[in-house]
């Protein structure tokens, strides 16, 4: 009896022992974490980054490309930044466009490979689009669009034909105070279409995120997302990270969707697709059909097509290879002590439960130097609830209106350098990182509560962190 | 005495290690600043030239519409065609967000391509299509109207510039055998078109458009005034070098040997090249070698004859590796010569096989010399990424 005693005792002390030790683990990993990292520079891995900081810094090649990859980068690159034009024309590799579209090419919105901005009060919208619904979903959960309209707003149309006009923003200021009684504002953008038809349409406004490191994204293996997911919140943190599982009628199943705004989208190749369709108007084997819809199919039978499908097999496979094949441009300055502390604060308030800061690449089949890579994205590329206040009027597969993906951070401070702005967010409302911060809700609401009751040199820390992704 | 021996040695050792670390960091920064100086000067000569040859343009563009004959028709493609002498040598100042192509650049109302023809005028099958043939919608056609027409979408490069005169003047390329064949009596009066006086009127407007554009470019340029020159030359030698360089190898590598000729041999689409119209691409691309030339050399021939000679990266690369500058300017020759060699038109060349080796030798010999502009770039200190 007392023999046995001794042993429980002996046995509960070593089993808290142990738990005291890994807990001890535990704090000196995020220290560790919060010192320089070897390599953490190289945000897109070895083989995905680029040290180029110019204004062309999202518009680099990964490297180790062969030949025939140069070959297919230069001709992609050419599409992607070149306007394609209504048919019939001279040029008829790159005829097709419309008949309704939201720019002429992808560099229209992706300007740089960059990101998009909405427009200035009074000016038209140019770089995001309006997603269109009416709640209803197809068998495989995605919206159905608008009878007539679409899954979205048309507001430009080859010549000779209507558009569906544009929206107008404006914006409410609405102020907060920090801890230490610093003020600040935010901007609510509140949409009008001008098309009566869509005066009380379901929609969700998105501004065209910044091109690089698709590739890895595509790299990024089903667990390897799924082992951050914890959808019903079982550790109970607040946090839950939902997959959003979507139709990839490539594979024809669902799979987890890794791309959009709402992680609506599984993989590049479908991206180009539906972003040449939806957005240009430029049909391709996967999507052979404009996206036209009920009224629409009379009204534009005309237009004049570029070809069935308008845009070649080829230039296709060239166009993805190039968004593919985009590097990500490395940490600027990892080593300095102010963005060090930043780091520190950024692990501390709970950030990096969602934006996750280093994940590890499985393999890609097109590119396969972006397998096996150790990636710094700062996102889990999972859902999370981000509160009422951001939340759009449209679900998306699995996503729910507040839902909506950790964006990666990797390639955020060079924003400005390449677009001249940091409009952030989905719709583009945040003026800068210090905004997009606040407004945080849902899952975020607690960091965001913990970044508001810093003082103002950590709060610059962390956003002078967060540039220098 | 094997002491004195020793110590000599050792003098002299020491002698050698003096002279050669003055070498290392021999002061280059007088030269460095003629460079740059020399460059300023050579943009703005080329930009004023682009300008001149512009104006010439329009005054056969209103010769033309005033008498549209086709001896005058004539004239105004020989304009056209003279007008891009210049202008196609300053491709080689685009690529680092300069006056060209920064925030408020022109670049995309000037030279934007490919053009969207059916939106300026009529295209096969459509007779009606275009600006030209609405005067409903478009009731005045001016420069500022066509201005504006041209940010319609919120992007640039629809409407204007170099290749919408082009096709006013040429028409849709649709001929695999010849440049278009837009006859002259597509601006008379109960001729082949309809609208030929707003078509006049358009091309008149576009002229005018890029001589405003031409000009803006050239003043940020223009010695002794406050802009963007005097800035480029104030500034730390070192980093308007980088500039220039930057854009170099980005034109020479992206632009001139893979936008331009790699696309269009990859894809061998007819008429996928930058001047289709017209069938001058090949043109473009002496023009366009012979502006990276120029900058590397510091020299620039002007229209008329005058030469401006001056201190350029060959120089400046001779005085920290001599070796490496003959493989540079060894380069520069095989690049003119592979192009010299491309026959015209460019879009019979990229569907012949022999056409074909002609092309891929002048783009491997592009490739070689954006390296080799990284390289020389390397020697004066300055890591250029293409």
């Amino acid at each position: 009896m007392n023999q046995h005693k001794t042993f429980s005792t002996v046995l509960i002390f070593a089993v808290i022992a142990l738990l005291l030790f890994l807990q001890m683990q535990g704090c000196k990993q995020e220290l560790n974490l919060a010192n320089y990292q070897a390599g953490e520079e190289y945000s897109g891995g070895t083989n995905g980054t680029t040290f180029d900081n110019s204004q062309n810094a999202f518009g680099n090649k990964v490297s180790g490309l062969s030949t025939d990859q140069e070959v297919d980068f230069t001709v992609g690159n050419s599409f992607n930044r070149n306007n394609w034009v209504e048919a019939p024309s001279s040029t008829v590799a790159r005829d097709g466009l419309g008949p309704l579209y939201n720019a002429l090419s992808c560099s229209g919105c992706h300007k740089l490979d960059g990101r998009g901005e909405p427009p200035l009060p009074g000016m038209p919208t140019v770089s995001m689009v309006y997603r269109l619904g009416n709640g209803l979903t197809d068998v495989h959960g995605g919206q159905t669009g608008v009878p007539n309209f679409g899954g979205q707003l048309g507001n430009y149309s080859i010549s000779g034909f209507g558009n569906e006009g544009d929206v107008s923003i404006t914006y409410t200021e609405i102020s907060g105070t920090y801890s230490d009684g610093t003020s600040y504002s935010l901007r609510t953008p509140y949409y009008s279409f001008q098309h009566p038809a869509l005066a009380s349409v379901l929609f969700s406004p998105r501004v065209a995120p910044v091109m690089i490191g698709m590739g890895l994204i595509d790299a990024l293996s089903e667990q390897e997302i799924l082992k951050n997911a914890d959808e019903m919140d079982r550790d109970g943190d607040g946090i839950s990270g939902k997959p959003n599982m979507v139709w990839d009628k490539l594979q024809g199943r669902k799979v987890i969707g890794k791309l959009g705004w709402k992680c609506n989208t599984s993989q590049t190749k479908l991206q180009v697709a539906a972003a040449l369709v939806n957005d240009i108007g430029i049909t391709s084997s996967i999507e052979p059909n404009e996206a036209l819809n009920g009224n629409q199919i009379p009204i534009y039978a005309s237009a004049s097509s570029g070809g069935s499908p308008e845009i070649s097999d080829k230039l296709f496979q060239q166009l993805t290879f190039y968004t593919s094949a985009l590097a990500v441009p490395a940490r600027r300055n990892p080593k300095d002590e102010s963005i060090l502390a930043g780091k520190k604060l950024f692990l501390e308030i709970g950030c990096a439960r969602c934006h996750i800061p280093t994940l590890q690449t499985a393999s890609n089949a097109l590119l396969p130097q972006l397998g096996n890579q150790s990636i710094h994205p700062y996102s889990d590329f999972l859902l999370h609830d981000m509160g009422q206040d951001l939340a759009d009027k449209l679900h998306d597969f699995s996503a729910t209106e507040r839902e909506w993906r950790t964006p990666p951070l990797w390639g955020l401070g060079l924003i400005p350098t390449v677009n001249r702005h940091q409009f952030l967010l989905h719709d583009g409302r945040a003026r800068g990182v210090e905004e997009a911060i606040l407004w945080h809700g849902g899952e975020g609401e607690f960091s965001k509560e913990r970044f508001k009751q810093l003082s103002k040199t950590d709060r610059e820390r962390i956003i002078k962190f967060v540039n220098d992704l | 005495m094997q002491k004195t021996q020793h110590l000599l040695l050792v003098i002299s050792l020491l002698l050698i290690s003096i002279s050669s670390c003055k070498k290392d960091t021999k002061d280059n920064s007088a030269l460095k600043a003629q460079v740059v100086q020399n460059y300023a000067s050579i943009v703005y000569a080329s930009y004023d030239d682009a300008v001149i040859a512009a104006q010439q343009l329009k005054q056969a563009a209103s010769n033309f519409i005033s008498v549209p004959n086709q001896t005058n028709f004539d004239v105004l493609k020989q304009a056209y065609i003279s007008s891009r002498e210049p202008y196609g040598q300053t491709d080689a100042y685009r690529f680092y967000g300069g006056p060209i192509d920064d925030n408020n650049g022109r670049e995309g109302e000037i030279n934007a391509w490919p053009m969207d023809e059916g939106f300026v005028d009529y295209i096969q099958g459509n007779p009606a299509a275009g600006i030209i043939n609405d005067s409903v919608l478009y009731p005045v056609i001016d420069k500022n109207v066509i201005a504006d027409l041209n940010e319609f979408g919120g992007e640039t490069n629809i409407s204007t510039g170099y290749h919408a005169i082009e096709f006013l003047i040429w028409g849709q390329d649709l001929f695999a055998s010849s440049a278009g064949q837009r006859p002259y009596t597509d601006y008379v009066v109960g001729g082949t078109a309809q609208h030929p006086v707003r078509r006049g009127q358009f091309l008149m407007a576009a002229i005018d458009l890029l001589i405003d554009d031409l000009v803006y470019t050239r003043d940020a340029w223009a010695p002794n005034t406050n802009n963007y020159r005097k800035t480029f030359e104030s500034q730390s030698s070192d980093v308007s070098l980088k500039l220039i360089l930057s854009g170099l190898g980005k034109f020479c590598d992206g632009e001139l040997y893979g936008e331009r000729m790699l696309t269009a041999y990859d894809t061998q689409s007819q008429e996928d090249e930058h001047s289709c119209f017209s069938d001058q691409t090949q043109r473009d691309f002496v023009l366009g070698q012979k502006g990276l030339s120029n900058v590397y050399f510091g020299d620039y021939t002007r229209t008329d004859g005058t030469v401006i000679n001056g201190a350029g990266f060959n120089d400046l690369v001779n005085t920290t590796d001599a070796d490496l500058n003959t493989l540079v300017e060894a380069q520069f020759n095989s690049c003119k010569t592979a192009i010299d060699n491309i026959q015209s038109p460019f879009d019979q060349e990229i569907v012949n096989s022999a056409g074909r080796t002609r092309v891929k030798t002048a783009i491997d010999n592009g490739k070689a010399l954006s390296l080799k502009i990284v390289s020389a770039a390397k020697a004066i200190g300055l890591n250029i990424v293409l």
